[in-house]
């Protein structure tokens, strides 16, 4: 049951083969099974979501259920959901229950899903490698010394190590993607806009944007069908009209237009990525894409661009942990200010603090103009780039990440070297446009460990339903997809 | 311009976060690291270029001046350090 697809899985329910009880208690024994291992969930409340399994086999007897009634899901723990506690990988929330639900947490209920459990992050989302987290590191199934990606590290190691049909995650800078990469599974960043952010605990409010983390691009249309949507309570929600994901997943790729950017295969990218990622483009060439050569001028740009708009934002936004409404409040204090000023010291981590300063210091009088205003000119030459890149292709290809999953401690010193990481994903933030990983390989064999490879797929505003129909094709002709870490079986 | 310990505890002093010597000290080594890497923008020519801040063509929406939102103080108050008779309780600031 565990390796199965969503719709295979709906399809158990609908038959009576097996109740969402059973499902549910099926993944609640894996994750007591491997998660003090893994470390993959912050919080697990198993009468919570045996209640939800139980009202989900109500819809299926009365026959009201649809596509992912009764399936359960693991929400990473960014989102707030009602009665949860909800800690954002945070010592600042580690006490928080969410006194009301998301707007993502909020649709999967409507549909009657399953809410397994709160996955690991990294704190605030700001990270990775889920090494920030206060509720410690995530393990990577595929490799228990490595890291899993972050910040959405718990959602990536419980799809990978089937600790969950699928789950949710959000992407700044590639915090979908990168995971998703390193621990062989799909993602998908939507266009910025699509999926509301409404009770989404807030990073950098320009870029965050919520996503699926599934095993196969089909499982992530089904979960698209379910996230996306106008919300008038996300200021910046889109009014695009609703959509049927699975819609286009069978066309044929005959006559697609692949752009090849060359920055994203230059210096930097591991030979062994590099190999993964020629062999994917070669399988698609088989399948009738052709391939155009695209250059994103600006793309290396993003990097520094990202780590002022970032942080700048996040400075504003935790400016509401102040030890007053919510959070943490330090036990000793003179007066008002020494209350916030302990309170936040001890609330927060170290990586967090790191971009609160910076963010701080980039809005500082005198230098908005040199710092934040700057990089959002440069983001919109970034996003101009695409722009003309998507004149002359349908998609781009590339590496998600520039390497396999690395060993935990080796960049916690060196958050320059961490920062990184994103490379190739946080273009696709800056300009808000979709951007997945598929498992499209491994690496050769490190101490008998096979490392996945993510391939990347930009698409144009809006183009979730193309991108996962070449994601889908790709799927039918290999098996990158279904295969799992061993040890977990 | 390279960041000196009295402008990180300045500006730690603005974001409210306590900070001693030796945590300045480190964090001053990780921060011109970071700020070495965003310099790499100062290059570019911007002359003319609009900021960006949404992808999309966007104006903030505007809704009628009605309540939406239920009274939930209490659900809301729970997760709060310190309250009273639905008060946040802050340490005094008025003499």
């Amino acid at each position: 049951m565990i390796n199965q697809s969503l719709k295979n899985l709906s399809q158990l329910l609908a038959s009576k083969a097996v109740s969402s009880v059973e499902m549910t208690q099926t993944f609640l024994e894996r994750i007591r099974q491997y998660n003090p291992t893994i470390n993959a969930y912050i919080t697990i409340d198993e009468e919570k979501s045996l209640a939800q399994a139980k009202a989900a086999d109500s819809l299926i007897a009365a026959g009201t259920a649809t596509t992912l009634t009764g399936i359960p899901f693991a929400q990473k723990d960014i989102f707030c959901a009602k009665d949860w506690r909800t800690t954002c990988g945070s010592k600042m929330l580690a006490n928080f229950i969410a006194p009301y639900d998301a707007h993502v947490i909020a649709q999967f209920n409507h549909v009657g899903a399953v809410n397994l459990g709160k996955t690991n992050m990294d704190e605030f989302a700001m990270g990775s490698s889920n090494e920030t987290s206060y509720f410690g590191g995530v393990k990577n199934p595929w490799d228990l010394t490595r890291v899993p990606g972050g910040s959405s590290g718990g959602s990536a190691a419980a799809v990978a190590a089937r600790l969950c049909a699928a789950a949710t995650g959000t992407d700044t800078g590639g915090s979908i993607r990168q995971p998703a990469s390193l621990c062989g599974f799909t993602g998908l960043k939507p266009t910025y806009g699509l999926v509301s952010r409404y009770g989404m605990i807030a990073f950098a409010s320009s870029l965050d944007q919520a996503g699926p983390m599934a095993k196969s691009a089909e499982d992530c249309a089904l979960m698209m069908n379910v996230m996306a949507g106008f919300d008038a309570r996300d200021s910046t929600s889109l009014n695009h009209p609703k959509e049927d994901y699975t819609a286009k997943l069978e066309q044929p790729l005959a006559g697609l237009k692949v752009g090849l950017p060359k920055e994203y295969f230059a210096e930097g990218l591991d030979s062994d990525v590099a190999k993964v990622v020629d062999e994917a483009i070669a399988t698609y060439q088989k399948l009738g894409a052709e391939f155009v050569d695209i250059s994103l001028p600006n793309a290396s740009l993003s990097i520094p661009v990202y780590y002022v708009l970032a942080p700048a934002e996040a400075s504003s936004n935790l400016s509401r942990y102040d030890g007053v409404r919510y959070g943490h409040r330090t036990a000793q204090y003179d007066d008002l200010m020494d209350m916030y000023m302990k309170s936040r010291a001890e609330g927060f981590g170290e990586e967090v603090k790191r971009r609160i300063l910076i963010g701080t210091y980039v809005l500082s009088a005198g230098y908005y103009d040199a710092y934040y205003l700057k990089a959002q000119q440069i983001r919109h030459l970034i996003a101009d780039d695409f722009k003309a890149a998507f004149k002359q292709c349908d998609i781009i290809m590339g590496p998600t990440v520039p390497s396999t999953a690395f060993k935990t401690g080796e960049k916690t010193d060196d958050p320059v070297a961490m920062y990184l990481q994103d490379i190739y994903t946080i273009a696709t933030n800056l300009a808000g446009l979709p951007g997945m990983s598929i498992p499209a390989g491994f690496s050769a064999s490190i101490d008998g460990h096979d490392l996945p490879v993510g391939l990347q797929l930009i698409g144009n505003y809006f183009d979730e339903a193309r991108m996962l129909n070449v994601a889908h094709a790709y799927q039918q002709v290999t098996d990158w997809h279904t295969a799992m870490p061993k040890g977990i079986e | 311009m390279a960041l000196t310990i009295p402008d990180i505890k300045r500006i730690a002093h603005l974001a409210r976060i306590e900070i001693n010597d030796s945590e300045a000290d480190k964090t001053l080594n990780k921060l011109t690291g970071i700020l070495a890497l965003i310099e790499e923008m100062q290059a570019v020519d911007t002359t003319g270029i609009s900021p960006m801040s949404h992808s999309q063509d966007v104006v903030q929406r505007l809704r009628e001046d009605v309540v939406t939102a239920s009274n939930q103080r209490d659900a809301f108050q729970r997760n709060a350090p310190a309250v009273d008779r639905g008060l946040y309780l802050v340490p005094k600031v008025i003499e």
